[in-house]
C-alpha cells in the first residue's frame, strides 16, 4: 500500500529534522552551522505544513492557523539567519578567522600586566 | 477552568499591551531621533514603564485580580490572549526596577556629552535595553506557546548584540556562540509548539491545560520545549555560551543579560510544567530538572571560585544560580501529586528569581565600576580596591550574601518556604544540595573581599574615580535583593522572618559565613592570605592539595562539556531522557 502524501511528507520532514540537527553539531564552521540550522527550520516547517494538510476542513485546502504560525515562524527563522550572518561577516572582518571554539580554558597561569 | 468567563478583557487590561508597546515606542522613538537623544528616549519609556508595572502590580498583587487582555476581541484558540497573574505582576515589577538601575547606572558609560561625536555603540546599548525589555514583559504576559516563541526571539535578537557591544572579536565569537546555540534551542522548542498544535489544535495554554493527556507526541513536545528553553537559559550542562558571552559584555550589557534576560526563558519553563502540563509530567521528571540545576549549583560554584578574572566568576555564578531556579519544579510537582496547592513552590521559585535579578545586576555593576576604575579586574591584584572605593565593595558583597541566601533576603525566604515543604515532598537531597550552594557561594563572596580587603603596599592608585550615581544605583540593586524577604514576609504566606533572627538563626548565618572562609581557602585559585607567616601545617597543605585536585577536575569537566559537539550532543540526549523519564512514571 502506498503511503499517503502527508505521512510521506511527513517522513521527509523528519529526514530533515535528522539532516539539520547532524549538521548543527558536527560541522565546526559558524556557515555551516547557519545552513544546517535553516535545514532543520525547513523540517520543522514541513512538519507544520502537514499538520495544516491534515487538519484541512471546511472546504480549505489545509488548516489556516498553522499556515498563519508557519509564516511567522519563517520571518523570525529568516531575521535569526540574517543576524547570524551579519555576526559572522563581523567576527571575520574583525578577527580574519570564523572559529567559534570555546577560549583556551580558564585557571590557567596568572597572566602578566 | 471555565474558559468563557475569562475570556474577556478586563478594565485595566490595556495596561498589559502598554507594558509591551512602550519600550517598542520608545525604541523606535530613540531610533529616529538618534544617538544624543537616545538615552532621553529610554529614560522617559523607562519611567512611564515603570509606572505601568507599578500598575499592573496595584491591580494584580494588591487586588488581588488578573489582568486579561484580548487582542483585537478574538478569544483563543484564534485570538492572542495576554493576560497577568501574580507571577506575571511581579516579574514585569522587577524587571520595570532592574531595568531602571541600569539606565541610572549606564548614563554615564552610553551618555552622549555635549561636543561629544555621537556613537553607535550607545545608540545601539539604549535601544537594546529596550527592546530586552518589551520581549520580557511579552514573555510576562502571554498565554500561548506561539507567542512565547516570537517573544524568546525577540529576547534573543536583542541580547546578543548587547554581548558584543564592543566589537572586539572575542566578544563577537561569544555573541555569535550565543546565538547559534540559543537557534538550537527555538528550533526544538518550535518543534514542541508544533507537534501540541498537530495534537490538539490550539497554543492557548489554558486550552492545553484542559486537553492534554500523556500521551507519546505530548510528552515527546514536553521534552523538546523543556530543553529548547533550558539552551536558551543556560541550564547546566547547556551553558557553553554564557560565562565568555556574560563575562565579555560591557557591565551595563552583563547586567541585563545576567538578571533579565536568562530568566524569559525560565519562565517559560514555569508555565510549561507549572500551569500547562501539570497532570502530564511526573515528579520523577521534575526531579530530573532539579538534578541539572543542582549540578549546576555545585559546578557553576565550584569553577566561579577557581577564576583569576572577577568578570567570569560572576558569570560563572550566573550559572549556579540558574541551577537554583530549576530546584523549585520537583517541589511542586509533588505538592500536585499530593493533592496540595503548588503555591509555595511558585513563591519560592519566584522569590529565587527576582532576588537573584536584583543581586546579579547589582554584582556586575560593581564589577564594572572596579573594572574600570582599577583598570583590571585580575582578583589577585585587587589589594587596596575596597580602601580606595568602599561603596563598590560594598555593593559586591551585600549582593553576594543576598546570593547565600542569608536572611532577610529573596533568596532566604525563597529557601525558607522550599525547606518548610521538603517534608511533605521527600526532597532531602535537594535541601543538602542547596546548603551546600550556600557555603560554596560565600567562598567566592569572601575570596573576593579578601583580595579586596588585604592592604596594598602604597595606596592604590585608581585609573578613574568610581561614578557616584553608579555606585549608588548598584548598591540600591543589592540592597533591594536583599529586603526582598522583609517584603515577601508580609505578602506571601509562610515566608516569615521569624527565625531568622533567634540565636539559632543568627548562628546559623555565621556558620555560613565561616564555611565560606573554609570553603576559599579549600578551593580558592590565588589566596590572599598566601605566603604569609610560617606557613600551614602539613596535613592542611595536604588536604589543600586534595581540594585543589578537586576543583581543577572540575573545571577541566566544564570546559569538555563547553565544546560544541558535547554540549549539542547532550542537548538532544536530554530531551530524550527526559520523554523516557516521563513516558515510563504515566
Amino acid at each position: 500500500m502506498m503511503p499517503d502524501t502527508t505521512t510521506l511528507l511527513g517522513l521527509c520532514a523528519a529526514a530533515l529534522v535528522g539532516l539539520g540537527l547532524y549538521g548543527l553539531i558536527v560541522h565546526p564552521q559558524p556557515l555551516r552551522k547557519i545552513l544546517a540550522f535553516n535545514i532543520l527550520g525547513n523540517g520543522i516547517f514541513m512538519i507544520c505544513a502537514v499538520i495544516a494538510r491534515r487538519g484541512a476542513g471546511a472546504g480549505f485546502g489545509g488548516d489556516p492557523v498553522p499556515q498563519a504560525l508557519l509564516i511567522t515562524a519563517i520571518v523570525v527563522a529568516f531575521a535569526a539567519s540574517a543576524l547570524a550572518v551579519a555576526t559572522l561577516l563581523r567576527l571575520h572582518g574583525e578577527t580574519g578567522d570564523t572559529s567559534i571554539a570555546p577560549e583556551a580554558p580558564a585557571g590557567g597561569k596568572t597572566g602578566g600586566h | 477552568m471555565t474558559a468563557g468567563l475569562q475570556d474577556i478583557t478586563t478594565p485595566g487590561g490595556l495596561l498589559l499591551v502598554l507594558a509591551v508597546l512602550l519600550p517598542v515606542i520608545g525604541l523606535l522613538a530613540g531610533l529616529v531621533l538618534g544617538g544624543r537623544h537616545a538615552r532621553s528616549a529610554a529614560l522617559v519609556t523607562i519611567a512611564a514603564g515603570l509606572a505601568v508595572a507599578l500598575a499592573v502590580a496595584d491591580a494584580v498583587l494588591v487586588s488581588g485580580g488578573t489582568l486579561v487582555y484580548l487582542m483585537g476581541g478574538w478569544a483563543p484558540p484564534l485570538g492572542v490572549l495576554l493576560r497577568a497573574d501574580g507571577l506575571s505582576a511581579a516579574m514585569m515589577l522587577a524587571a520595570a526596577v532592574v531595568v531602571a538601575g541600569i539606565a541610572v547606572y549606564a548614563g554615564r558609560d552610553f551618555g552622549t556629552a555635549r561636543g561629544e561625536p555621537e556613537s553607535r555603540r550607545s545608540l545601539a546599548f539604549w535601544l537594546l535595553l529596550l527592546a530586552v525589555w518589551s520581549g520580557l514583559n511579552l514573555v510576562f504576559v502571554t498565554r500561548d506557546l506561539f507567542t512565547g516563541y516570537v517573544a524568546l526571539e525577540m529576547l534573543t535578537f536583542a541580547a546578543v548584540p548587547l554581548v558584543c557591544l564592543d566589537g572586539k572579536g572575542e566578544t563577537i565569537r561569544a555573541a555569535l556562540r550565543y546565538l547559534l546555540f540559543a537557534l538550537a534551542g527555538s528550533m526544538l522548542y518550535l518543534l514542541g509548539v508544533f507537534l501540541l498544535y498537530g495534537m490538539y489544535g490550539t497554543v492557548d495554554m489554558a486550552l492545553l491545560a484542559e486537553r492534554a493527556g500523556p500521551d507519546v507526541t505530548t510528552i515527546a513536545a514536553i521534552a523538546l520545549l523543556t530543553l529548547g528553553l533550558a539552551a536558551k537559559t543556560a541550564l547546566f550542562p547547556l551553558h557553553l555560551w554564557l560565562p565568555p558571552a556574560h563575562s565579555g559584555a560591557p557591565p551595563a550589557a552583563s547586567a541585563i543579560l545576567s538578571g533579565l534576560v536568562v530568566k524569559g526563558s525560565w519562565f517559560l519553563v514555569v508555565r510549561i510544567w507549572l500551569d500547562v502540563f501539570p497532570g502530564v509530567v511526573t515528579v520523577t521528571s521534575a526531579e530530573l530538572l532539579a538534578a541539572f540545576g543542582a549540578a549546576a549549583i555545585l559546578a557553576g560554584n565550584l569553577v566561579a571560585l577557581r577564576q583569576q578574572r572577577l568578570k567570569l566568576l560572576v558569570a560563572y555564578s550566573t550559572v549556579a544560580q540558574i541551577g537554583y531556579l530549576f530546584v523549585m519544579f520537583p517541589l511542586a510537582a509533588g505538592l500536585t501529586a499530593a493533592g496540595l496547592d503548588d503555591a509555595p513552590a511558585r513563591s519560592a521559585g519566584l522569590l529565587q528569581a527576582v532576588s537573584h535579578a536584583l543581586a546579579k545586576a547589582a554584582m556586575f555593576m560593581a564589577a564594572g565600576l572596579i573594572y574600570k576604575s582599577v583598570g583590571h579586574d585580575r582578583i589577585a591584584e585587587l589589594a587596596g580596591s575596597a580602601r580606595a572605593m568602599p561603596l563598590t565593595l560594598l555593593t559586591f558583597a551585600l549582593a553576594g550574601i543576598a546570593l547565600m541566601g542569608l536572611p532577610p533576603g529573596g533568596a532566604y525566604a525563597a529557601k525558607k518556604l522550599f525547606f518548610d515543604s521538603t517534608a511533605a515532598t521527600g526532597l532531602g537531597w535537594l535541601e543538602v544540595v542547596l546548603n551546600a550552594g550556600a557555603f560554596l557561594t560565600a567562598g567566592y563572596t569572601v575570596l573576593v573581599l579578601a583580595h579586596a580587603l588585604r592592604p596594598a603596599g602604597a595606596l592604590l592608585k585608581l585609573e578613574s574615580r568610581p561614578s557616584r550615581v553608579g555606585e549608588l544605583s548598584a548598591l540600591a540593586l543589592a540592597l533591594a535583593s536583599l529586603l526582598l524577604g522583609c517584603a515577601a514576609a508580609d505578602m506571601i504566606p509562610g515566608a516569615s522572618l521569624a527565625g531568622a533572627f533567634t540565636p539559632a538563626g543568627i548562628l546559623s548565618a555565621l556558620l555560613i559565613l565561616a564555611g565560606g572562609v573554609a570553603i576559599a581557602g579549600a578551593f580558592g585559585l590565588q589566596l590572599p592570605w598566601a605566603g604569609r607567616g610560617g606557613g600551614p601545617a602539613a596535613a592542611l597543605v595536604a588536604l589543600r592539595r586534595l581540594t585543589v585536585a578537586v576543583g581543577v577536575l572540575v573545571v577541566r569537566a566544564d570546559g569538555a562539556l563547553r565544546q560544541w559537539p558535547v554540549a549539542t550532543t547532550t542537548l538532544l540526549l536530554a530531551a530524550l531522557a527526559f520523554a523516557a523519564v516521563i513516558a515510563a512514571g504515566t
